[in-house]
């Protein structure tokens, strides 16, 4: 509106000619009086005088100032312009009032027209009420006459349904016999559950009584059904499961269910384990007359049709083999994992189906079905698994042989792995420990037999060892031809057994034994093995188990066997042959050096032995080895210096020694004595290093002989000789003792030749020295002696690390001899050599 | 705390016969007898003076051979038995007799011991055991604490009872048992066992041991194969009436229960020569001696199977047994089975040890070569004993 320009004339918006504009408008407002004060900006501009646009303006100042400042031709100008701008303004002072005039004349008009127009409003609007009150009259009427017949429609509908539930109930019955026909148990179901409420609250009306009570028999007969087919189970898991729902459904108790579907799967099972335990009880269960045996085993390869199809075969194809046979470990496993295992896993999974993992709603919910069929279906399946475990290890425990171990552990390793499938449907049951557990048993069990086996197998080895030497002597020339018998033992008629070639044997065998025992132990820690990876077979297996109880304990077996050698039947000495003494002896060091570490090695690196618990050290295994050796040599050294003691002391001590007759020869015993010392150099030469020996003077026997007999001796020995002077060979001798060490007859030998004989050397001349003590000697019975010993000391010195020790022992037992002589006349010398050279 | 030591004598012969002299309870003297087949052999009356640490020896003659047994009287100190070797036409028998000691050696020899040699005395027979049914004569056993009367003579394999009268100047046989078997059997040594009141004897021979009642003269037990080689001596433990210890060419001493005769209670194998007489300590059981033809004697200290078993359990020890002889360490803790010494200072065979009747921790032992050697339990041993 325009009336409202003066107001609000920064309002206007800027066009073409706004400064023009806002130039009039400021001068209307300064005519109409109205400033802005919010412009302090335009205070200082305006407070200028001369500013003819401005508040302050002083046309005085302003024309001084223009008659001062400006030219005629100016002034001119400037009231020309002035003149103008005055006329502008006037007639734009007149269009606006023109405007504003028009304005007022059409607002009066519209005025006076309004103030027509209410006037007949009001009457209109009179009207209007006038009828309103009049239709609330009418509908007042209108429903005060519908009244009671709105009541009675009401009534009529509530009739009508009433009618419709009556009339379902009525037909109630014959529909559910209809869908029981039909076997629509589901429809049946929900129907019943419908009407079952109404039909318990008017119970005691007589009709309804009825009804309910045929209700009640159908359903009876449909739960009856229902649970015909439950117990059937044959249906299919969808159809199981509905069954089980409907009957939950129709109040049976949810326990009564649970229980009847798993002692329905009990029996079931319990049928299998049957099967399984008569397998057991009757191992030769297909052995029957041939006639019917293929249809036996045409039976047993249908029944058995879930087992693996060799088994079967060969069943068929072998029936007289396998008749004969019991069925392997690994069969029986497997009819166990297939028959009890499987059907195991199905009934725990469509029991979890039915019972545990079933959506939950209404007041089914509320019963905590879940928890209570699961503490069922633990006790169940724990139940039965307990039942199986002891099959199994009844089983296995039957598993004695030991011949092929792949068998157990794919067995096994099958048992394990079925169990597997428990463990995924069942997370929390123990099932799957416990199993593990069997297989550990079972595992260590199969240790046990290891060891006895091997031991078994060492024993033996031994037995044969035995009779190998028993069988022909080891005779002296057998002995020295051993050389020749390893390239042709067969050829000789009684070939002797080359101890070399027996030991290599023996021991090889027992070695080889070790291994094959060893990987077929190994087996169970196979990498495709699943029990394998449980820390039982990972560390206790490997370092307690294989390393301990199974390598180490036979090592330490063979030792003890071998050290009993020695303490049993030792005292006479009899009934362990000498050679086998030798023969463990040289097993045991070997050992020692080498088998132990090497066997131990090779355990530790097949079954990368973690030792997580102290395992028996190398070190102490070879000094028990080394210890066992030295035992068996003393005792071999002992034996056989009593075995040619016994033979001195008998001939000393049976001869008449007074009344003998001049001597002519060697007695036979001594050269016995020579022979037997001459075979037990060639044995032990077999099997043990030469050993180091004092220097010898010379090769010779004849020099040493020499010495022995020289002239020189014969002035030494010829005082002790004569009755003048009884103490010079007390003398003599002691002096001798005085500079020689102190002999231990029975004492320790080194692992070499030498020393071994010289320790049996050793043993028979003492025997010698004090028999003759015990003995008096007439004077031929001296220069017995006297032959004697020369004889002895011509072919011992070569066999005996230091040669002074024979001849000091046989000094002795010549002076002692001379000593017990009632008249000791001792021989001449060369009558001596002469006797003893022609032997 | 030094030991004293050893006191060595030696004899001109060789010998192998000694016995103390058992009914003299104050001085300490042991009888040696020689075995000579040249010379007359002497009976050697060594007198130890335990304070001065000197040796007093008179030398008896005994004519009739060289001695290989001897033995004394409980009951009279100058009555003594022999075996001897008697040669006669080419033949050797082994006969045995009663002497007596003329009463006046011992103050000849206090006066004037070098004249002891030179004028020896001579024994006084008594009387012969007559043995020319029962073959040679092994040992003669005085009754043990009797009052000297009665004697056995083990000869060949016959066991003779005899009751010596009229002041052991006769010998009558009392009664005698024989040991039947196969082959040529012989006794080799016998004792007659304190306990019982003496009315038991323990004979060897060969590898197995006797044992036989003198009421009946029969057999009551028998260890076969107590040793794997001839059994040398044995010896009844004083204090306690089952047990007796063995010795023998197995290098062995084994003990034993009588009661028991499958196996020895212990055994032990510390020499390494035939082991040829063993003693308990009259008194002090643990106190074992054994002599060995290695020129050694042991002194072992048997605590476990003693009868005064130092308090502890027997068991520890039965445990340990086979170490024992290992462990030369051991033998300082007191309650351990143990050597406690070996005595090296012989240097031939030693054939006979004895303990003194009169001084219980003195010992003397004697090697074939005529030296005699008399030692002491070491006091310190002797101390941890008595206190």
């Amino acid at each position: 509106m325009d009336i409202d320009q003066g107001t609000s004339p920064a309002t206007t918006p800027p066009d073409s000619d706004a400064q023009r504009k806002r130039k009039v408008h400021g001068m209307l407002k300064l005519y109409y009086g109205l400033n802005d004060e919010g412009k302090g900006s335009d205070q200082a501009e305006s407070l200028d005088p001369c500013d003819i646009n401005g508040p302050h303006f002083d046309p005085e100042v302003y024309l001084n100032k223009l008659r001062k400042e400006c030219s005629l031709g100016e002034l001119m100008d400037q009231e020309s312009c002035m003149v103008k701008q005055i006329r502008s303004l006037d007639s734009d002072m007149q269009t606006l009032v023109y405007e504003n005039y028009n304005k007022f004349i059409s607002a009066t008009d519209t005025i006076r027209k309004m103030k027509n127009d209410f006037k007949k409003m009001e009457d209109e609007m009179d009207c209007l009420s006038a009828n309103m009150s009049a239709i609330t009259e009418f509908s007042a009427k209108i429903s005060g006459t519908l009244q009671d017949q709105h009541t009675q429609i009401t009534k009529l509908s509530g009739v009508h349904t009433l009618l419709r539930k009556l009339q379902f109930l009525f037909e109630l019955p014959a529909r559910l016999n209809k869908c029981l026909e039909l076997q629509a148990y589901a429809q049946a179901v929900s129907s019943h559950r419908r009407a079952r409420c109404v039909l318990q609250q008017y119970s005691h009306m007589p009709s309804f009584c009825g009804i309910q009570d045929d209700c009640n028999a159908i359903m009876e007969q449909l739960a009856q059904q229902l649970r015909q087919k439950f117990r059937d189970g044959g249906s299919n898991a969808k159809d199981l499961s509905e069954c089980v729902e409907l009957l939950l459904q129709l109040d049976e108790p949810a326990e009564e269910l649970c229980d009847k579907f798993l002692s329905h799967a009990q029996s079931r099972l319990e049928s299998d384990l049957q099967g399984l335990e008569a397998e057991l009880r009757d191992p030769v269960s297909p052995s029957k007359p041939a006639t019917t045996e293929t249809s036996a085993a045409l039976k047993k390869g249908a029944s058995s049709a879930a087992g693996s199809p060799t088994d079967a075969s060969m069943h068929s194809g072998n029936p007289f083999l396998s008749g004969a046979s019991k069925t392997d470990i690994l069969e029986f496993i497997d009819r166990g994992c297939n028959e009890f295992v499987s059907n195991l896993c199905l009934v725990i999974a469509s029991y979890q189906e039915l019972f545990i993992n079933r959506p939950q709603e209404g007041e089914l919910a509320s019963k905590n079905i879940p928890e209570m069929a699961r503490g069922k279906l633990h006790a169940f399946v724990d139940a039965l698994a307990v039942r199986y475990f002891s099959l199994v290890e009844r089983r296995i425990q039957e598993e004695k042989g030991v011949g092929d171990n792949s068998l157990l552990v794919r067995a096994l390793d099958r048992f394990h792995r079925r169990l597997q499938a428990v463990t995924k449907l069942l997370p929390g049951s123990s099932v799957p420990s416990q199993g593990t557990e069997i297989v550990v048993q079972a595992a260590r069990e199969r240790i046990k037999q290891y060891l006895s086996a091997l031991q078994s197998f060492y024993l033996d080895s031994l037995t044969d060892v035995r009779q190998a030497l028993a069988a022909p002597r080891l005779s002296m020339g057998g002995g020295t031809g051993g050389g020749g018998l390893l390239g042709g033992g067969t050829s000789g008629k009684d070939a002797p057994p080359n101890l070399p070639e027996l030991l290599a044997s023996f021991s090889a065998s027992i070695l080889n034994q070790i291994k094959s025992v060893l990987a077929s132990v190994h087996l169970f820690t196979a990498k495709d093995i699943t029990f394998s990876n449980k820390p039982y077979f990972k560390g206790e297996f490997c370092s307690q188990g294989v390393r301990e109880s199974l390598v180490v304990s036979f090592i330490k077996f063979i030792c003890q066997s071998s050290r009993q050698f020695c303490e049993s039947t030792g005292d006479r000495g009899g009934s362990t042959p000498p050679a086998l003494l030798l023969l463990l002896s040289r097993l045991c060091l070997d050992y020692e050096t080498s088998t132990i570490s090497y066997i131990l090695t090779l355990t530790d690196e097949q079954f990368l032995v973690q030792h997580h618990s102290p395992v028996t050290a190398v070190t102490a295994l070879c000094a028990e080895a080394r210890e066992a050796a030295q035992k068996l040599l003393n005792h071999y050294v002992k034996v056989q210096g009593l075995i040619i003691s016994q033979m001195l002391r008998k001939s000393v001590e049976t001869r008449d020694w007074v009344n003998t007759i001049e001597p002519r020869n060697v007695r036979a015993v001594m050269k016995r004595v020579v022979e037997d010392t001459t075979s037990i150099d060639v044995q032990v030469g077999l099997l043990y290093e030469e050993g180091v020996r004092k220097a010898h003077s010379s090769d010779s026997s004849k020099r040493t002989f020499s010495v022995y007999s020289s002239s020189r001796q014969q002035v030494r020995y010829a005082p002790s000789y004569t009755p003048s002077a009884p103490m010079d060979t007390n003398l003599l001798s002691n002096i001798h003792k005085l500079f020689s060490e102190r002999i231990d007859i029975f004492s320790p030998v080194e692992f070499n030749k030498v020393s071994v004989l010289t320790g049996i050397i050793k043993i028979s001349l003492k025997t010698f020295l004090e028999c003759v003590r015990l003995r008096t000697f007439g004077r031929y019975g001296l220069q017995q002696i006297q032959v004697d010993c020369h004889y002895l000391q011509m072919y011992l010195w070569r066999f005996v690390s230091d040669e002074n020790l024979v001849h000091f022992l046989l000094d002795e037992i010549v002076g002692s001899a001379a000593h017990r002589c009632l008249d000791p006349a001792p021989m001449e010398q060369s009558v001596i050599e002469v006797i003893c050279e022609r032997g | 705390m030094e030991d004293d030591a050893p006191v060595i004598y030696g004899l001109e012969f060789q010998a192998r016969a000694l016995t103390a002299q058992t009914a003299e309870t104050d001085a300490i003297r042991f009888l040696v007898g020689t075995q000579s087949l040249k010379f007359d052999n002497q009976i050697h009356i060594i007198d130890f003076d335990d304070e001065n640490n000197i040796i007093n020896k008179s030398v008896l003659v005994h004519p009739a051979g060289e001695i290989w047994h001897i033995s004394a009287s409980p009951a009279d100190k100058s009555v003594l038995t022999t075996c001897y070797n008697k040669t006669s036409e080419s033949r050797v028998v082994t006969c045995a007799a009663v002497w007596r000691m003329p009463p006046e050696w011992e103050s000849g020899s206090h006066e004037s011991p070098d004249d002891s040699s030179n004028n020896p005395q001579t024994l006084e027979l008594l009387c012969h055991l007559d043995n020319t049914a029962h073959g040679n004569m092994a040992c003669v056993l005085w009754e043990p604490m009797g009052d000297g009367s009665r004697v056995i003579s083990l000869a060949d394999n016959h066991a003779v009872l005899w009751d010596l009268q009229e002041s052991s100047t006769k010998a009558a046989v009392s009664s005698s048992a024989t040991l039947e078997g196969k082959g040529q059997l012989k006794f080799t040594s016998g004792k007659w066992s304190p306990h019982h009141n003496c009315t038991q004897l323990a004979t060897a021979n060969d590898t197995a041991i006797r044992g036989w009642d003198l009421r009946s003269m029969s057999q009551i037990y028998c260890i076969e194969n107590a040793h794997g080689q001839l059994v040398r001596d044995l010896d009844f433990n004083p204090n306690k009436q089952y047990y007796l210890a063995s010795c023998g060419d197995d290098c062995k001493v084994k003990f034993w229960d009588v009661r028991n005769v499958n196996e020895p209670v212990k055994s032990l194998e510390e020499h390494s020569h035939w082991v040829w007489s063993v003693r308990y300590n009259h008194s002090h059981d643990q106190l074992l001696l054994t002599g060995s033809s290695d020129s050694r004697v042991i002194l072992s200290n048997m605590v476990s199977i003693s009868s005064e078993p130092f308090g502890h359990l027997v068991d520890d020890d039965d445990l340990s047994d086979g170490e024992d002889g290992h462990q030369e360490e051991k033998s300082r803790e007191p309650l351990q089975d143990s050597i406690i010494a070996t005595y090296e200072e012989h240097e031939d065979s030693v054939y006979a040890l004895e303990w003194s009747s009169a001084d219980p921790w003195l010992f003397a032992s004697l090697s074939y070569d005529g030296r005699l050697v008399i030692n002491r339990v070491p006091r310190a041993l002797k101390y941890r004993i008595l206190l």
